[in-house]
């Protein structure tokens, strides 16, 4: 297990081919590679969902003996590009003084590149009751609150985290898990618009309207796989409330994406595969998430990106410790190191997504100024005002929504 | 055969030696009964079922799943079927004359002919087909080639007739029908040379000097010696080429749009995001069963037994 490999992000070559969106958090390249792999899974996880039968009204977690003592690793699994490199390209730097202040090793993996793909992954492990071989990961706030109906995951022994009440209290009560005994944010970000002016002619693309229907966008848009931020950009951008609306809602907004898709205006339904295209063109305007964009408009400054006055999404992704995990304590400690607002500055001034720390802010005011003044990574009272939440979805609207949603992405 | 060795040595050494054969056997058994004959059975099995994947699933020979599968996605099946037959033609089109080529006219460049056909699949699939996204996008390698050759109004034309046929926007060949079947053609072309040189290397140049000789023209030759000859090369390399080229969808998802969605993205988006198992199965069994029908129709009709 000391063994497990992770990406060669050590090359110059590859991780220019990381900035440039060759390959960014939810790879393209990774996520096919898990497709793969899950497709095999397919033929062993329908015999193991036969012996399945359900947990009951509400399962919870086993905890396996903690081995944390006299094994000094934690494992971890997180999204590709999510976390500090060094200038040099060796290594994570808030991983390597973490291990030289706790004396405990840290396999980090990033092998999560894809919520639904990595779901499809452990399942069938956590579904039999077997150890996942990992301590920690960072899922989507839907995926974490999937992971809780089902007790996959174990709740945390706060004394292990007295960091934890360092958490921007906007992220502390989430309807998914009021307290945070499960889950704690790892980074945040919103979904918004962005466009290449080059592809637009120099026009700017401010609403989800212009996306669906603008002529001049034919065939140049893309969409999010993610149903949450497109259809939830949809929803909003008709003047629904995505924290409380109905099926007819829902179904309106899917029909409008429907519309636009058979008028041909929208090319594709992407993971963040569609940083490439927007940068040289192809894409003229896309739905994205901030991250990317921040870290695309360091080589094209021109990028245009806005959270539409209709309202833009806001997500996070969150440590959750899976059940029967054999270093839990390890990775409270973990958990606990990078909610130092010292230590989760030095990770967002490199992956430029939202801390969800208090603090932060004031330390790279000091160290990185341009940053810190950026709307996107610490966004104003104004501009959270923008941002809502997707509301929870019961496991039977869950899989409704998925089903229509995926039948106009594959229609 | 069997006569023979019921007649043959006497009956002790006969029972000694018979299992022989089966030992032999056994490795190869084996895995065809776990590699393939469980997880058939499996997928089979999967597709009947009902259920959830939260409250597990129940077998109920529900073939109401494979009516619901059919009658949402058999055009993308279509599709799929369509493209994956275009990628085969030409990959055959330019696959026989390259395979010719090597076989016969390279002289000592043909090993490092053959693995130039090979080098592509040094790097991964994935990276390949990204590369096409590249060649074909704006200002990609094509657009700039064609501007230096002073020939993008044959490009800017070429993308208008897409438009006006309906297989793109008029202004790009990326993201079109013509970009997928490109892909796919390109990716799966080795499938193809391989089978057809190793099948033309062997064949005999001096039956198409006795044809010349008998006062056939190259045509006839061709079309009466060279083709029938070379046929069990064309059958492998076409059932090599267009059976992965159906079920693929990378080449669909990287360089096609969503007017050009291949049945291996709905499979996957069923199996991935809607978790509905049963769909997903229902629609890989389809799949392999029409995949089966029609190599079995093709390879009767092109009635090699060479082949089989």
């Amino acid at each position: 297990m000391a063994e497990r490999q992770t990406p060669d992000l050590t090359s110059l070559p590859m991780r220019a081919a990381l900035a440039r969106g060759l390959t960014t958090r939810r790879s393209v390249m990774t996520g096919a590679l898990g497709i793969g792999a899950t497709m095999a899974l397919a033929a062993c996880g329908s015999a193991g969902t036969k012996a399945t039968s359900s947990g009951g009204a509400s399962p919870t977690a086993k905890a396996a003996k903690d081995m944390s003592d006299t094994e000094k690793l934690v494992n971890w699994s997180n999204w590709p590009e999510y976390i500090d490199v060094a200038e040099s390209g060796g290594g994570h730097p808030s991983l390597e003084e973490f291990t030289k202040k706790f004396g405990i090793k840290v396999n980090y993996t990033e092998d999560y590149n894809d919520n639904d793909e990595f779901y499809a992954k452990v399942r069938p492990l956590l579904a039999a009751g077997q150890d996942t071989g990992r301590d920690t990961w960072c899922s989507t706030d839907w995926m974490v609150a999937r992971l809780i109906r089902q007790g996959y995951v174990q709740p945390f022994d706060l004394a292990n985290i007295p960091n934890h009440g360092n958490v921007d209290s906007s992220l502390l009560n989430v309807e998914f898990d009021p307290g945070r005994k499960f889950s704690l944010p790892w980074q945040s970000g919103f979904a918004g618009i962005a466009y290449n002016p080059k592809a637009t002619g120099g026009k700017k693309i401010e609403t989800v309207d212009q996306l669906l229907t603008d002529p001049s966008l034919k065939g140049k848009v893309t969409l999010l796989t993610e149903m949450r931020d497109t259809v939830g950009l949809v929803m909003m951008a008709m003047g629904k409330d995505i924290a409380k609306f109905t099926d007819a809602d829902f179904m309106s907004a899917i029909d409008e994406i429907k519309k636009a898709k058979e008028a041909g205006q929208i090319k594709g339904f992407t993971g963040n595969e569609y940083t490439k295209p927007l940068a040289s063109g192809d894409t003229a305007a896309c739905i994205a998430w901030t991250g990317d964009v921040v870290q695309l408009q360091a080589d094209n400054p021109s990028l245009g990106y806005v959270l539409p006055e209709t309202g833009c999404t806001l997500w996070s992704d969150n440590f959750v410790i899976p059940a029967l995990a054999k270093h839990k304590k390890n990775a409270e400690i973990l958990i606990n190191y990078y909610y130092e607002p010292a230590v989760m500055a030095q990770v967002v001034d490199y992956v430029n997504y939202i801390s969800p720390v208090q603090n932060t802010k004031e330390i790279l005011t000091k160290s990185d100024p341009s940053v810190a003044d950026n709307q996107l990574i610490f966004p104003s009272e104004a501009t959270l005002s923008r941002a809502h939440v997707f509301r929870g979805l019961s496991e039977a609207e869950e899989a409704k929504y998925n089903q229509a949603f995926q039948s106009v992405v594959t229609g | 055969m069997s006569e023979a060795l019921a007649t043959g040595g006497p009956p002790a050494r006969r029972a000694r030696r018979n299992w022989v054969p089966y030992a032999l056997l056994a490795p190869g058994l084996l895995w065809l009964i776990v590699f393939f004959a469980v997880p058939t059975l499996s997928l089979v099995s999967q597709s009947l079922q009902t259920g959830d994947v939260y409250n597990g699933y129940v077998l109920t020979w529900n073939v109401q799943t494979y009516v619901d599968a059919l009658s949402t996605y058999w055009p993308q099946m279509v599709r799929s079927l369509v493209y994956a037959g275009l990628a085969t033609v030409f990959t055959l089109l330019l696959g026989y004359p390259l395979a010719w080529f090597i076989a016969h006219r390279s002289g000592r460049f043909k090993n490092v002919l053959l693995v130039l056909v090979v080098a592509p699949f040094f790097t991964s699939f994935l990276i390949r087909t990204l590369a096409w996204q590249t060649i074909l996008g704006n200002g990609g390698l094509l657009e700039s080639t064609m501007s230096w050759l002073h020939l993008t109004w044959l490009l800017h034309g070429f993308e208008s007739f897409l438009g006006l046929v309906n297989l793109g926007t008029g202004n790009q060949l990326l993201y079109t029908p013509f970009a997928v079947v490109s892909g796919l053609t390109y990716n799966f072309l080795p499938f193809m040379v391989l089978p057809l040189y190793a099948n033309i290397e062997r064949l005999d140049l001096r039956l198409v000097e006795a044809a010349s000789d008998l006062y056939a023209t190259p045509f006839h030759a061709f079309r009466r010696v060279i083709w029938p000859l070379s046929l069990p090369g064309v059958v492998a390399g076409t059932l090599l080429t267009f059976i992965p080229a159906a079920g693929d969808y990378i080449n669909s998802v990287l360089l096609g749009s969503t007017q050009t969605v291949m049945i291996g993205q709905v499979i996957d988006s069923q199996f991935l995001r809607v978790l509905n198992y049963p769909l997903a199965a229902a629609l890989s069994v389809v799949l392999m069963a029409v995949i089966i029908g029609l190599v079995m129709a093709y390879v009767r009709r092109a009635g090699t037994e060479e082949l089989v």
